[in-house]
């Protein structure tokens, strides 16, 4: 789950001087320390997971320790100019509800997420194992992950969704993917908004 | 690191304060006193100095024990002293008896002035927001011209929300742990059964019992019976005592038959042993009336927009009697008054009482909160 430098710095690159972000899954919160020094961000983390919201308050990080598969309950609709899920997507049931929920208390969101279709990934299902990588780090039996997609499978849930990408990135490597992403990537990033 | 230590031994303070004190009520007390404790060193800028709210039945006595008590060790001293999570090696912390109490600060138990005899039910309702005023002169007898934190627990919690409020500028971290914005109709409920039992109380004499020679001790133990129950959780009671009987077996009897039976009695009659009951009174009432956002037409986020202290909420998963949802409610409202809040929900099977005990995470979350906090 380390973030990668690159990944933070699009995601700053989407992001305007002082706005109020808010970081789903935020691990140790390095992400929104990083967006506080280059962004002047104000906001806040969620993170659920115990040991990883303590290290946000060490950080010096505002956490808040809220269940993300029951939604954004309590938070009023245009809260925050960006909700950002950073690698966190896949590991999350109510994937539908959680992107409503973003879209609803954000302005915009940015959602990174591990391309199951990356070409390694492929290679390890044709060889008849479930892949292990730099993105997929887990083995089948102890992986966080609960829903395995594609760039592909993501864009074609935003269309029946009514999500609108405005932007989209693929990686691998650190590198963006220009061709064939979604065999290419092992990382998409995409910043997204409603549909009028 | 250090080792965690014991503040060891200490001994409370009196601070007499004779400007008026204006009370929500409408009354006014001409002046009052109010008994307190330290631990630490309070460094050179006066800017280490960290005030500590109790709840419905604590006190000023927060860490440590007494030279002629040793067995009296203060409530709270599991998170206070050198290297704990509170670190009085860092921080200088003071314990406060509130006003209308019953550990030694002007109360139902102290002398009326006006009559020379205890002031008993005469004694001015106070309020939440009384309570910090009064705090707030004795950091001004104290030379604190602003607190790195305010914390409490429960009751405790509403104190430190409303000096953020109160005293914006005065308070730097607000840490509300196990609290609430208001108390529910259910919570008042259970309120008004405690006060009803001490009221109907033969022995209560309209408050005045102390010139009776008694105390109304069956009142006031039923109502700690029914704040006991509250205040633990289903699993923890059914753990600690399941359906375990004294004989073995029903003896069909209004006697102590269940364990939970022996356990609440117990509890209520040590409680009404040392406990006043008009200052229970009173400070039921005081959690009662509690609610900041009654001057906002009920909006807690326009109530805690001039706050400008950091927060930190904790609630435990446990809690029903506040439970974490009431401690969302503050953070929600912070979240949207774009305050700087961190919650954590404490997963403890204590119930409302987990706020006093050491549960790894929690007190790892408040030291990590609290090393964080420059002085």
């Amino acid at each position: 789950m380390a973030y990668q430098r690159y990944d933070y710095e699009v995601i700053a690159s989407w992001i305007q001087p002082g706005e109020r972000v808010l970081d789903l899954g935020c691990g140790d919160g390095s992400l929104l320390k990083y967006l506080a020094d280059v962004r002047q961000v104000r906001g806040y983390g969620v993170e659920n997971e115990p040991d990883r919201m303590l290290a946000s308050i060490r950080n010096g990080i505002n956490v808040l320790q809220l269940d993300l598969e029951q939604g954004l309950a309590g938070i009023e609709d245009d809260a925050f100019d960006h909700v950002i899920m950073s690698l966190s997507l896949q590991a999350i049931h109510n994937t539908q509800g959680i992107l409503a929920e973003m879209l609803r208390v954000g302005h915009e969101a940015v959602v990174s997420f591990p391309n199951f279709a990356y070409w390694r990934h492929r290679q390890a299902i044709i060889n008849g194992r479930m892949p292990v990588s730099e993105s997929l780090p887990h083995q089948w039996y102890n992986t966080p992950n609960v829903r395995f997609f594609t760039i592909a499978d993501f864009e074609a849930l935003c269309e029946q969704e009514g999500i609108a990408i405005r932007e989209g990135l693929a990686f691998d490597e650190g590198k963006v993917v220009v061709e064939e992403p979604n065999f290419l990537a092992s990382v998409a990033l995409y910043r997204l908004g409603r549909d009028r | 690191m250090t080792t965690a230590a014991s503040v060891g031994v200490v001994s409370p303070s009196l601070a007499r304060f004779d400007t008026p004190l204006a009370l929500r009520s409408g009354q006014t007390l001409p002046g009052f006193e109010l008994v307190y404790e330290t631990y630490g060193q309070l460094n050179a800028d006066r800017s280490n100095a960290v005030l500590v709210c109790h709840a419905l039945s604590g006190s000023h006595h927060l860490a440590g024990t007494y030279a002629d008590a040793p067995g009296n060790v203060g409530w709270w001293d599991n998170l206070i002293g050198p290297g704990k999570p509170l670190d009085t090696d860092r921080f200088f912390v003071i314990g406060v008896n509130n006003l209308g109490g019953c550990y030694g600060s002007s109360g139902p138990l102290q002398i009326n002035p006006a009559t020379g005899k205890p002031w008993g039910a005469d004694f001015p309702f106070v309020t939440v927001e009384d309570w910090v005023d009064s705090q707030a002169r004795l950091a001004d007898h104290l030379g604190i011209a602003r607190f790195a934190a305010v914390v409490g627990g429960s009751l405790g919690g509403m104190q430190a929300m409303n000096w953020a409020i109160q005293y914006p500028d005065r308070i730097a971290h607000a840490v509300v742990i196990a609290s609430a914005p208001k108390l529910t109709a259910q919570n008042i409920a259970f309120n008004e059964v405690a006060r009803q039992a001490i009221l109907k109380d033969p022995d209560f004499h309209g408050g005045h019992y102390y010139a009776h020679g008694v105390v109304p001790a069956r009142g006031l133990a039923q109502a700690r019976m029914v704040g006991h129950i509250t205040y633990l959780s289903d699993d923890s009671m059914d753990e600690k005592f399941g359906r375990r009987l004294r004989h073995g077996k029903p003896i069909y009897s209004y006697e102590v038959e269940f364990e939970v039976e022996s356990y609440l009695r117990y509890q209520g009659e040590k409680f009404s042993g040392f406990f006043d009951a008009n200052t229970y009174l009173l400070t039921t009432k005081a959690l009662d009336y509690y609610d900041p956002a009654a001057g906002t037409g009920g909006d807690l986020t326009q109530a805690l927009s001039v706050a400008q202290a950091d927060f930190l909420v904790i609630s435990f998963s446990t809690d029903w009697r506040f439970s974490p949802g009431r401690s969302k409610e503050i953070v929600n409202a912070l979240v949207h008054s774009d305050k700087r809040v961190s919650y954590a929900e404490i997963d403890c099977p204590a119930g409302h009482d987990s706020f006093l005990l050491d549960d790894p995470l929690y007190h790892g979350v408040l030291r990590a909160y609290f090393d964080n906090i420059a002085v």
